[in-house]
C-alpha cells in the first residue's frame, strides 16, 4: 500500500459509435475497459487497483440510452443514467420497484453520471440495480462483433463481480417486464448512512390475494456476493394466510437461502438476522400495499 | 507507456477554454492546476466527501470522479462562477450569517449541491435537505448551521414566490 | 456571569464582547475564494509521493530506486538513510513531565525497520504527482516481515513479540494516581458496579488532508513553509532544528487550513523529508497526503481499554472510583507531544463532576505495530467520560434513582471552588448545578421520560442519556507544555498596533482553522480599544508576522491568546489617552474612546479621532511635547500560573431510538449545557460544540480504524471509514452558562472540544436506558448495529 491516488497512464479512445465500441472490445480484449459513468470505475483508477491498457469511453455513444415502453416490457439503454431512471415517468408507473430503489443508489451527484449499465456490468453485490433486475425478471442484452445475446437476469449473476457477459461484449440493454396490474413490490434497504453499501437489502415483488401470497419474488442483496433469490423463504410463504406462524416459517427457511459474507460492515450471522427482519418487514409491507390499492 | 494527452474544448465559468490535458487527469485536478480555478477542493478522489462537486452541462457531478477529456464540449461551472453569477447570492449571505462554515473546505461543494435545492424551491423539510446533502462530508459544523442555512433560502425564496 | 466577576469595559453596552458577529474569511470561503495550501502554486514546483512499508513490521533489506530515477519527471528518490544524512535527530518523542516514559528514537523515514504500515520508506519528487507516483511504483524495496505486536491486552505478556529490542519490552508508560482508600470504600460501600469498556482506534479526518509546501533559497539560506498547520511556530522549532537551518532563517506560514481537530498540530516524517527535499533541490517542493496516505500516517488516537469499578452508598452516594486504562499507542512515541497524552488526561478526568474522596486510576500504554498516536479533539475526554458517565448511570439504576436526580446529588457544589479532585487537579470557577438545573430545563427532562413511557408502550424503544463532564482546556506550563521539554509554547501573545489612518493592526500568536480565532481577538481588540470591528485587522498564522506563540490546540486561543490581545489592546488604550491628555490638555482619567473617537467619559461627541491620533502619532509627532514619544504598539504575553489548565464544565443530553430487530441508532435530539466562562461570540461558541458534538458521535456509533491480526489497516478509505454525514445527525440545541474564570481578567475558557468529549457518553448511555429492559448494555464504541443486537441477545 503506498497511497497514491492519481490515475495511473493509460491509454484513452472516445468510441463515436457502438460499432466501434465493440470493435475496441474485441480488439483489446483483457486490455480494454469501459468507462461508462465512471463513478464506479474511477474510483479504483485512482487508487491504481485497476490498471487498465486502455479506455473506451461510450459516453458519446448516442444509441445506447433511453426509456421506453414496448408492449409489456420497458426497454433501458445501459447508458441510462440513474437521474434519468429515477426521474422517468414509464419507471415510477411500471416498475415502481425500481423507482422505489433508486433513492438508495449512492448520492444525487453519483446518480447524474452513474449508469444503470455500468452498476449491472459491475455487479457489486450491494448494488441495487441487480437485485432490483432479478426480482423483476429481467432479460440482459449484451452484444459483440458476433451479434446479440440475451440472457436472463437469473442466469447472469454468477459469483462475486462475475456475470455471464464475455470480455469481448457490451452490455448495450436492459428488458424488464412491467411490474403487472395487481402487483405490490417493496424495496427495503439497510445501510449505516444516506448511500453507504448496503449491510442487507431486500427487492420483493408480490403478488397477494385475501392476505396471502399467491405469487413472489425475494431477492436479497448486500450479504451475498451476488442478487439471490430465496426459493425457500419463498416456498414457506407462497400459498400460507399470512400470519405471524409463516412469517417465522419464512425466517427459518431463509437459512437455506443464505450464506452470508462476514466483511466490514458485520459479520454473516449479523446479516442473515438482518435479512430476516427485513423479509418480515417487506412481506408485511407487501400485504399493506396490496390492502391499499 | 507515454503520458497521452488530448485537446479539449469547453466552456468554464461562461469562458471559452481550448487544452491540451493528460487523458489521466481528472476534471478538478484540471480545473485547479490548468485554469487556477482553486475553488474546487479535494478531500478524498475517490466519490465520497463531495468536496470535489463541480456543475457539468447543468447536474452537479464528482469532479474527481470525471476525467477532463471527458468535459470535452461541456459547459462546467465551479463554484467562482457560481458565485460571479448571483445565482446563488442569498445562499452564500445566508450560509455567512448563520457561519454554516467554519474551515470552508467542504463550502464549495456544498453550495454547489444545495443550488440543486434552489432551482425550482419547493417546501423541503429539514429531512429533506439533510437527506439531499448527504453525500457531502463536513467535520466542523457538525450540519446543523448548514440546514439552517439552506432551510433559511428555501423559505425566503418560496415566500418571494 | 457569576455575581463576584467585576464589570469591566467589555461589559459596556453594545460591546463586541459577547455579540455574534460574521467571519471575514467566511466571505472568502463561500466564493470559492478561500487559500488552502494546495492553492499555492509557484512556478516549477515539484510534488512529493512516498513509497511506504506496507508490513505493519518488517526489515528493509535492500531498496532500488535505479528504474524510479529514470522516470519521466523525476527530480529526486531519497531513501531515509539518505534523509537521516541532512537531518539531525533522530526524534524521541518522551517528555520529562511522563516520569519513566520510553520510546525508540525515530527516523523521519524508515531505515533499516519498518513499524508501521504505512511508514514512509523512500520519497520520490517529480513535476508532477502522477508522475511521481508512476516513479513509486516502479522503486523496489526487499521487506524481511517480523513479528507484529497488535493487541495491546497481549503487547506485555512475557511471550509478546518486542517492537523495539532496545526497550526491553512494548510498554510505554504506566502511571497510577491514588487518593484516599479506594479499597476500603469498595469494602464498605453498599453497591460496587464493575464494568470494562473499549473504545475503538481513530483518526481526524480532516477534509483538507496534510498538506506542505516547502521553499529554500539557497543565497540567503532561509526556508519558508506554507503548511496547513495549527502550530506555526512550533513548526519552526521543531523543523529548524531536525534540518539544521537557524531557526530564525525558517519561516512558516499557515494558510486557511482546511480542519484540523489536533491532527495539525503534530510533526510528521513525510513532511520533514519534503522540505529537505526543497533544501536540496532548491526548487519548491510540495507534499499533499492523499486520503488513502492520511488513514495510514496521520496519527491515531483513542484505542483504550478501561476497567472500571464504581462504589456508593445505598442513599446513591458515590465514595470511591477506580479505572485501569490499557492504552494502545503506535509503533513510536509521536514526536514532540507524545503518545502518552491521552492515556494520562483519561487518568485526570473521569468522574470528575462528581465529590468522592476516594480514587484510583492507573495506565499502562503500549506500543504496537500501527501508526503511531498522539492528541486528537478532547484528547482522552471521550473515554474518560464514557466510562465514568456509564457507570454513574449503572449506580443509579441499582440505587433505584433517576440517573439526573443521582448527578443532582453528587455533582460538585457550584459554592465549592476552588478545590483539587479527586485525581489531584485544580478546579475553579465551576457549574455543574447551574448546568444540569439548566439541562433538565431545556431538555424537558420530566417530560420527555413521560413519553419515553409511551412509547415503550407502543413498543417503540427510546432512550435518554445524560453525561456531566469536565473539560481541561488552555494548558499552563506547569505541567506538560513549558515543564515537559517540548518546544513548544504555552503562553501566548499580540501586538496591537494604530497605524496612521485610525486602523488597528492585531497580530497574534493563536491561529484560526474555520473556528473564528481571528474574528474573536478581533472583537476583544475592538471592544477594548473602542474601535469600530471593521477598523480592526487581524493577522495570525505567520511566523514573519506575529509575535511568538503557541498557536490553537487545547482550547487555548481564546483563553490564552485573547487575554494577551485584551492586555495588549488595555496597554494601547492607555498609551492612546494619554496622547489624547497631552492634546486635549485633560486628565487621560477623564477620557473614553467610543468608536474609533476619543471622548469624555460619559459623552458621546468626538475630542479627537483615532486616526488623527494616528496621523500626530506617526507622522506629525512635533505636535507633541518632546518627553513623549509616541509608540502606538504594544506587545503583551499571557500564560497560567500555576494551574496545568483551566478547567471547564457542561452536561449534555440526548434522546434516541433504537431498533431493536436491527441494531440501529436514530439520534433524535441532542442538547448541550456548557460553562465556557465569558462567551465572546455567541454563535462561534455555540458552532464549536455543535461541530464537536458530531465529531464525537462519529466515534460512538460509526468511526474506528480497523486493523488486521498482520497489522494492515482494512478500511483505509473514506468508504469504509464511516464518517458523520447529514443524513444521520440531529439538530443539537446549544446553552451556555458563564462562570468567569478568575485566572484572567477577560474571563474566558475554551470551548472547542466540551462537544466532542462527551458526546459518546451521553449517545451511549442514551442507546443503554433504550434498550435497558431488555437486559442489554453496550460497552463498546463505535456502537455498530452488530454491537446492538449482540448486547440484545439477537446474534
Amino acid at each position: 500500500m503506498e497511497g497514491g491516488l492519481k490515475a495511473p497512464k493509460f491509454n484513452y479512445i472516445r468510441a463515436e459509435s457502438r460499432q466501434q465500441a465493440l470493435e475496441l472490445l474485441d480488439q483489446l480484449g483483457e486490455d480494454g475497459r469501459i468507462l461508462a459513468g465512471g463513478q464506479s470505475l474511477m474510483p479504483t483508477l485512482n487508487m491504481r487497483l485497476s490498471q487498465p491498457d486502455t479506455l473506451i469511453d461510450i459516453n458519446k455513444v448516442s444509441d445506447l440510452s433511453g426509456i421506453t415502453l414496448d408492449n409489456d416490457v420497458v426497454r433501458v439503454g445501459a447508458m441510462t443514467r440513474h437521474v434519468e431512471v429515477a426521474n422517468s415517468p414509464i419507471v415510477a408507473e411500471h416498475l415502481p420497484l425500481i423507482a422505489e430503489a433508486m433513492e438508495h443508489v449512492a448520492h444525487h451527484a453519483v446518480r447524474n453520471r452513474g449508469t444503470i449499465g455500468g452498476s449491472i456490468a459491475l455487479a457489486d453485490p450491494a448494488a441495487e440495480m441487480p437485485a432490483c433486475v432479478l426480482a423483476l425478471g429481467a432479460t440482459l442484452a449484451v452484444e459483440s462483433i458476433n451479434g446479440r445475446r440475451e440472457i436472463a437476469a437469473e442466469d447472469y449473476f454468477k459469483g462475486l463481480y462475475e456475470t455471464a457477459r464475455e470480455p469481448n461484449e457490451l452490455l448495450v440493454e436492459i428488458l424488464i417486464p412491467v411490474e403487472k396490474p395487481g402487483d405490490v413490490s417493496v424495496f427495503l434497504e439497510l445501510a449505516q448512512r444516506h448511500g453507504d453499501f448496503a449491510m442487507a437489502g431486500l427487492a420483493c415483488v408480490a403478488r397477494v390475494s385475501n392476505k396471502s401470497f399467491e405469487d413472489l419474488r425475494l431477492v436479497y442483496f448486500g450479504s451475498e456476493d451476488r442478487p439471490t433469490l430465496g426459493a425457500s423463504a419463498i416456498a414457506a410463504v407462497v400459498g400460507q394466510p399470512w400470519s405471524a406462524e409463516c412469517k417465522e416459517a419464512a425466517a427459518n427457511a431463509l437459512d437455506n437461502d443464505l450464506d452470508p459474507m462476514t466483511n466490514l460492515q458485520g459479520s454473516a450471522a449479523m446479516k442473515l438476522h438482518l435479512q430476516k427482519v427485513l423479509t418480515g418487514r417487506a412481506l408485511d409491507a407487501a400485504i399493506e400495499r396490496a390492502e391499499a390499492a | 507507456m507515454n503520458e497521452t494527452t488530448l485537446e479539449i474544448s469547453l466552456t468554464v465559468n461562461g469562458e471559452q477554454i481550448r487544452k491540451t490535458v493528460p487523458v489521466r487527469q481528472h476534471l478538478v485536478d484540471f480545473l485547479r492546476t490548468e485554469l487556477g480555478l482553486t475553488g474546487s477542493h479535494l478531500g478524498c478522489e475517490h466519490g465520497v466527501c463531495g468536496a470535489c462537486s463541480v456543475r457539468v452541462d447543468d447536474a452537479v457531478v464528482r469532479g474527481c470522479l470525471m476525467l477532463a477529456v471527458q468535459a470535452d464540449g461541456a459547459e462546467v461551472v465551479t463554484v467562482e462562477g457560481l458565485s460571479e453569477s448571483g445565482e446563488i447570492a442569498d445562499l452564500q449571505k445566508n450560509f455567512v450569517e448563520r457561519n454554516a462554515m467554519q474551515c470552508g473546505y467542504c463550502t464549495p461543494g456544498m453550495l454547489i449541491t444545495a443550488s440543486e435545492l434552489l432551482r425550482d424551491p419547493k417546501p423541503t423539510s429539514r429531512e429533506e435537505i439533510r437527506g439531499h446533502l448527504s453525500g457531502n462530508f463536513c467535520r466542523c459544523t457538525g450540519y446543523h448551521a448548514i440546514i439552517d442555512a439552506v432551510e433559511t433560502t428555501i423559505n425566503k425564496r418560496l415566500e418571494e414566490g | 456571569m457569576n455575581k463576584e466577576t467585576p464589570l469591566t469595559l467589555l461589559d459596556k453596552p453594545n460591546s463586541y464582547v459577547g455579540r455574534t458577529l460574521s467571519r471575514d474569511a467566511a466571505k472568502r470561503a463561500v466564493a470559492g475564494r478561500g487559500r488552502y495550501t494546495d492553492d499555492i502554486m509557484p512556478a516549477r514546483t515539484l510534488h512529493a509521493a512516498f513509497v511506504r512499508s506496507p508490513y505493519g513490521h518488517a526489515k528493509i533489506l535492500s531498496i532500488d530506486v535505479d528504474a524510479a530515477k529514470q522516470q519521466p519527471g523525476v527530480a529526486l528518490v531519497m531513501t531515509g538513510a539518505e534523509l537521516a544524512e541532512m537531518c539531525t535527530g533522530p526524534w524521541v518523542g518522551t517528555l520529562v513531565c511522563f516520569d519513566g516514559m520510553k520510546s525508540e528514537p525515530q527516523h523521519p523515514m524508515a531505515i533499516d525497520r519498518a513499524c508501521w504500515q504505512g511508514e514512509p520508506v523512500v520519497m520520490v519528487v517529480a513535476s508532477t504527482r502522477a508522475e511521481a507516483e508512476d516513479a513509486a511504483e516502479l522503486v523496489t524495496v526487499k521487506y524481511e516481515e517480523l513479528p507484529v505486536v497488535i493487541d495491546k491486552e497481549t503487547a506485555l505478556d512475557k511471550d509478546s513479540p518486542v517492537i523495539h529490542p532496545n526497550l526491553g519490552d512494548n510498554l510505554a508508560f504506566e502511571k497510577t494516581i491514588e487518593t484516599g482508600d479506594v479499597e476500603k470504600a469498595v469494602a464498605e460501600a453498599d453497591i460496587v458496579i464493575e464494568d470494562t469498556f473499549t473504545f475503538g482506534r481513530h483518526t481526524a479526518v480532516s477534509l483538507e488532508p496534510r498538506a506542505l509546501l516547502a521553499e529554500y533559497d539557497p543565497g540567503t539560506e532561509r526556508l519558508t513553509i506554507h503548511t496547513s498547520s495549527q502550530c506555526p511556530h512550533m513548526i519552526q522549532a521543531v523543523f529548524a532544528r531536525t534540518l539544521g537551518v537557524p531557526e530564525h532563517n525558517v519561516r512558516i506560514v499557515a494558510p486557511d487550513v482546511g480542519g484540523s481537530f489536533g491532527l495539525k498540530i503534530h510533526t510528521f516524517g513525510d513532511e520533514i523529508a519534503a522540505s529537505a527535499a526543497a533544501i536540496k533541490l532548491a526548487r519548491p517542493v510540495k507534499f499533499i497526503a492523499d486520503r488513502l496516505e492520511s488513514f495510514a500516517t496521520d496519527i491515531h488516537a483513542r484505542e483504550n481499554r478501561v476497567r472500571g469499578r464504581i462504589a456508593v452508598t445505598k442513599d446513591g452516594t458515590i465514595t470511591s472510583l477506580d479505572i485501569d486504562v490499557r492504552s494502545g499507542a503506535g509503533a513510536y512515541s509521536q514526536y514532540p507531544r507524545t503518545s502518552v497524552f491521552e492515556a494520562n488526561q483519561i487518568l485526570n478526568i473521569t468522574g470528575g463532576p462528581y465529590a468522592h474522596e476516594n480514587y484510583r486510576a492507573s495506565t499502562q500504554v503500549v506500543y504496537l505495530n500501527k501508526v503511531p498516536t498522539s492528541q486528537y479533539r478532547a484528547v482522552g475526554h471521550p473515554i474518560g467520560n464514557t466510562v465514568g458517565e456509564s457507570l454513574v448511570d449503572q449506580a443509579a439504576e441499582a440505587c433505584g434513582i433517576d440517573p439526573m436526580e443521582f448527578r443532582r446529588h453528587n455533582v460538585m457544589r457550584d459554592d465549592s471552588y476552588p478545590r483539587i479532585s479527586p485525581a489531584g487537579i485544580e478546579l475553579r470557577d465551576l457549574s455543574h448545578q447551574q448546568c444540569l438545573e439548566t439541562l433538565v430545563q431545556r431538555m424537558g427532562y420530566d417530560a420527555l421520560r413521560e413519553e419515553q413511557a409511551e412509547y415503550r408502550k407502543q413498543g417503540i424503544q427510546r432512550g435518554i442519556g445524560i453525561a456531566a463532564f469536565i473539560k481541561g482546556t488552555a494548558p499552563g506550563p506547569a505541567g506538560y507544555y513549558g515543564a515537559g521539554g517540548a518546544p513548544i509554547s504555552s503562553q501566548d501573545s499580540c501586538t496591537i498596533k494604530l497605524e496612521p489612518s485610525g486602523g488597528v493592526i492585531c497580530m497574534v500568536g493563536v491561529t484560526d482553522q474555520g473556528q473564528g480565532v481571528d474574528t474573536v481577538m478581533g472583537q476583544i481588540a475592538a471592544a477594548t480599544l473602542g474601535v469600530p470591528m471593521e477598523s480592526v485587522r487581524v493577522i495570525e498564522g505567520d511566523t514573519d508576522a506575529v509575535p511568538y506563540g503557541g498557536g490553537t490546540y487545547a482550547s487555548r486561543a481564546t483563553a490564552i491568546g485573547g487575554e494577551a490581545t485584551y492586555q495588549a489592546a488595555m496597554a494601547l488604550r492607555a498609551e492612546i489617552l494619554e496622547i489624547a491628555g497631552v492634546l486635549l490638555q485633560a486628565e487621560s482619567d477623564t477620557l473614553d474612546i467610543l468608536d474609533g473617537h476619543v471622548v469624555d467619559k460619559g459623552d458621546t461627541s468626538s475630542r479627537i479621532s483615532l486616526a488623527e491620533i494616528g496621523r500626530i502619532g506617526h507622522f506629525q509627532v512635533a505636535e507633541l511635547p518632546n518627553h513623549i514619544q509616541p509608540t502606538l504598539s504594544a506587545t503583551h504575553r499571557f500564560r497560567l500560573r500555576d494551574a496545568l489548565y483551566i478547567f471547564t464544565n457542561g452536561i449534555q443530553g440526548a434522546y434516541v431510538e433504537v431498533d431493536t430487530d436491527t441494531g440501529f441508532i436514530k439520534l433524535l435530539n441532542h442538547w448541550v449545557v456548557e460553562d465556557c466562562g465569558r462567551v465572546i461570540n455567541p454563535q462561534l461558541a455555540d458552532e464549536q460544540v455543535r461541530g464537536g458534538c458530531v465529531q464525537g458521535l462519529g466515534g460512538a456509533l460509526y468511526e474506528e480504524c480497523v486493523y488486521d491480526a498482520a497489522g494492515q489497516l482494512q478500511n483505509a478509505t473514506l468508504a469504509d471509514y464511516l464518517t458523520p454525514m447529514a443524513g444521520e445527525m440531529p439538530d443539537i440545541e446549544v446553552a451556555h452558562i458563564q462562570t468567569h474564570t478568575g485566572v484572567s481578567e477577560l474571563g474566558a475558557k475554551g470551548v472547542g472540544e466540551s462537544g466532542t468529549g462527551a458526546a459518546p457518553a451521553v449517545v451511549m448511555n442514551a442507546v443503554n436506558d433504550a434498550i435497558r429492559p431488555f437486559g442489554g448494555k453496550v460497552t463498546a464504541q463505535p456502537m455498530s448495529p452488530e454491537t446492538i443486537l449482540k448486547a440484545l441477545g439477537k446474534v
